[in-house]
């Protein structure tokens, strides 16, 4: 009797519920919809969603650290709890974000999670390019998908670099000295476009931290929100692309699970890891203490502090180009940290801008690709790809290059000239290697299929054709 | 007491009672394929749940602590299990309580080829009326231009644009004595030989970039400097630049050599990325990535009190190097 009730009831309030909804905005048919859209089912499928889950706690937690900030470079003296830096002139910026995680109770763990989310968000959204690129999934028509991704991964990264900076201890300050620099070194209106961001010579107008501060709170976070909405929509508007698994997934047909009553509680589940690993990172990890490194001093520099994992590739440019000004007699035309700092990133995004363009003129493909590639499927491009990707990497390695002094010792210098040679090397071994791989792969499979058949044949059964 | 046992009962019916689902859409085909309940999968769920509950409720008491050791960690760990416990009930649903479909759809079609060519003759209609379309668009290109540009050029208020002249200014002058960071001035018998000090002008701001020095002293016969600075290094003290020519860190480490014969001359090094300057030979870049040698203040003794002050303005611009950076001498703001 109660049993029947309670069934009544919950089916009352759901009608009503939908009734209401569809009744002021009807969407019901647009809902019904949306509840069967398919997902087809892998795990690299699930990168990007992580990247947007993180997001989602990056605006949270960002939400929170306004609360207590105080993006002001007025000189002040710390009086709080912290011995080590009492009595010390700082930034107001700076003590407030000492105080914020030390006297703001959570203050440290949202900080903290921020910090963490942060590198866990460029490291998705890398992988998840990665992914894209190593299966094809950028092709028509999902090119646009991919631009609006890369110009995500564009900025988040400067997101990452203003709010690391804002915080205005030691390592904020080397960090901002040096892209100062990197933007005063372009030719011919690099000192003009340094002036007018910073509004004075280094280290700027007391501007500056308002102008960072909304950037970092309002500016970028609105164009990366309206880029993922966009993002999103697009990979709905085309559906998701999928791998060639059974008979079943082709071009025209995607096979997957619907989103209620399968994914939703799948994808939910997913955002509660993020958010267990971003809060459990964030509360038992420690990261960017600022407290150690001291407030910042254009007089000051330390040795051997490293900055978030993304800038490592910049760092390692910088370090392995050689000291080259390009000068006409006494006239400086491009100085030496335009090549690491600027042109070389420069150069990386142009090639991920043009990815989609150039394999469509490698391929002579131009129709509409829903199904992926394997990486072996398209030896070339694999390899282009692992050949990128590894010189990436070891530029990368080489901005750790000091670390590896310190703990094993090997002379920074000898270091140096090995990530050198290495820059040319690697990529190109990768190249070899990785087609090679490719091939071999491609080949082992066809042999497989040949004993297949013939071990089916011998058993006299008839031949089974067997489609990949 | 009867009434209260009736209300135990009635509630311990209400949680722990399974429902009978009584099909309400028996006479339609489902939508969602059906599926065997699994009750074990239900009480785990539920444990899961009630674990998210306990964790979150320990957060809030963790929190509620006035002073706790450690308060950060448990924070972060309470409040990381209450959504680990969440997920796991999350993916126990989507695994055991849910039905799991392979639905197929096709694919959305490539285009619309007719709305297409709708969409073309509406644009080519809608403009039917006009006759001289090439130089209106001409027009419209100026308009739009010329908009463009009145509502970027405010933008240029946010500095200096094109007068890059403050970038050669450094409160340096002859005749400033050097102090350090509390103020007080460096006296020739108080520098230790081949030690480091940082020095800034007195009165001035400390954090300008052309403000910091670092400052050396040597036996002036160990000192080559370039032709033209015999003088200025009175006692064989050198001053230069603190901010790296490369990108703007400070030159905070200084090598000495500890066996002359072994180890190679002193040197300046900066912690970003290694450029190392000879403090001996005007700064001259020996090692690293900076294109220009760490400009050198001219130095003078002041013979009355033993005072170190600056003779003039730098060798150089101060600070990472720009297009043009060596186009002038620095100079004092005016
Ligand atoms: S900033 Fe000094 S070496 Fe790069």
């Amino acid at each position: 009797m109660g049993r029947a009730l309670e069934s009544a009831e919950e089916s009352v309030v759901i009608r009503g519920l939908v009734r209401f909804l569809d009744e002021r905005s009807g969407t019901a048919p647009f809902v019904k919809k949306a509840l069967r859209y398919v997902f087809p089912d892998h795990w690299s499928f699930l990168l990007g969603e992580v990247a947007l889950y993180t997001f989602v706690i990056l605006v949270g937690t960002g939400i929170y650290l306004t609360f207590f900030f105080e993006p002001s470079t007025a000189s002040t003296y710390y009086a709080g709890h912290y011995a080590p830096l009492r009595g010390h002139e700082m930034s107001v910026a700076y003590r407030s974000a000492v105080d914020l995680s030390f006297k703001v109770r959570a203050g440290l763990l949202m900080r903290q999670t921020h910090h963490w989310a942060a590198d866990v968000f460029v490291a998705s959204i890398v992988l998840h390019m990665l992914r894209v690129f190593f299966t094809g999934a950028f092709r028509k028509p999902r090119d646009l998908t991919y631009y609006l991704g890369l110009t995500m991964l564009v900025f988040a990264l400067l997101e990452g670099y203003l709010g690391y900076s804002l915080v205005d201890d030691l390592l904020s300050g080397m960090g901002l000295a040096i892209g100062y620099s990197v933007l005063m070194s372009v030719p011919f209106v690099g000192a003009n476009l340094a002036l007018l961001v910073w509004g004075a010579p280094f280290p700027g107008k007391a501007e500056f931290w308002s102008r960072m501060y909304v950037a970092h709170v309002f500016l970028l976070p609105i164009l990366i929100a309206t880029l993922l909405a966009l993002h999103l929509f697009l990979v709905a508007a085309r559906h998701h692309t999928q791998f060639r698994e059974s008979r079943r997934t082709t071009e025209k047909k995607v096979v997957g699970i619907p989103t209620f009553p399968g994914y939703a509680p799948r994808s939910l589940g997913l955002f509660f890891s993020v958010a267990a690993v971003l809060f459990l990172l964030g509360g038992l990890v420690q990261i960017n203490p600022i407290w150690l490194w001291g407030p910042y001093h254009i007089a000051q520099g330390t040795n051997g502090a490293q900055p978030d994992w993304y800038l490592g590739w910049l760092i390692g440019a910088l370090r392995l180009v050689p000291n080259l000004d390009v000068t006409i007699g006494d006239y400086t035309l491009v100085p030496n940290a335009f090549w690491g700092g600027a042109l070389f990133p420069l150069l990386v995004f142009m090639l991920l801008y043009l990815v989609p363009w150039l394999d469509r003129r490698a391929t002579g493909e131009y129709g509409f690709r829903n199904l992926l590639d394997r990486p072996r499927d398209a030896p070339w491009r694999t390899a282009l790809g692992a050949a990128l990707f590894a010189w990436v990497f070891v530029i990368f390695l080489a901005g750790a290059s000091d670390r590896v002094f310190v703990s094993f010792g090997i002379s920074y210098v000898a270091q140096l000239w090995i990530y050198r040679v290495l820059v040319f090397v690697l990529p190109l071994a990768a190249l070899i290697v990785t087609r090679r791989f490719c091939l071999a792969l491609q080949e082992s499979e066809r042999l497989g299929q040949i004993r297949k058949q013939a071990e089916a044949e011998a058993r006299g059964e008839l031949p089974q054709t067997e489609q990949l | 007491m009867n009434a209260l046992r009736r209300w135990a009962i009635a509630l311990g019916v209400l949680a722990l009672g399974r429902k009978q689902r009584r099909p309400r859409f028996a006479d339609r085909p489902r939508i969602v394929p059906p599926g065997a309940p699994d009750p074990r999968a239900e009480w785990l769920v539920l444990g899961l749940l009630l674990g998210a509950a306990a964790a979150a409720a320990g957060f809030v008491v963790v929190y509620s602590f006035n002073h706790l050791s450690h308060q950060t960690q448990y924070l972060g760990l309470s409040l990381g299990l209450a959504f680990a416990f969440t997920a796991a009930a999350l993916v126990v649903v989507a695994k055991r309580l849910v039905v799991t479909e392979e639905l197929e759809e096709d694919y959305p079609v490539p285009g619309h080829p007719t709305t297409q060519e709708e969409l073309e003759q509406l644009v080519a209609e809608g403009g039917d009326r006009f006759t001289r379309k090439r130089l209106l668009l001409t027009g419209a290109g100026a308009a739009a231009g010329a908009l463009g540009a009145a509502v970027f050029v405010p933008a240029l208020s946010l500095g200096p644009f094109l007068d890059t002249d403050a970038l050669y200014e450094t409160p340096w002058r002859r005749g400033r004595r050097l102090v350090d960071e509390h103020g007080k001035p460096f006296l020739l018998d108080e520098l230790e030989r081949e030690t480091f000090y940082t020095a800034y002008p007195e009165g001035a701001d400390k954090e300008e970039v052309g403000s910091p020095l670092v400052v050396v002293r040597f036996e002036p016969s160990e000192l080559h400097l370039p032709a033209g600075r015999r003088d200025w290094a009175p006692g064989g003290v050198v001053a230069y630049s603190k901010i790296c020519t490369h990108a703007g860190c400070a030159v905070a480490l200084f090598r000495k050599p500890t066996f002359r014969p072994v180890e190679p001359g002193p040197a300046l090094i900066c912690p970003c990325h290694y450029s190392t300057f000879d403090p001996t030979r005007g700064a001259k870049v020996i090692f690293g990535p900076a294109g220009r040698p760490l400009p050198q203040l001219p130095l003078l003794l002041d013979r009355e009190n033993g005072e170190l002050l600056a003779a003039g303005n730098f060798s150089g611009p101060v600070g990472p190097s720009w297009w043009g950076v060596r186009s002038k001498a620095p100079r004092n703001p005016s």
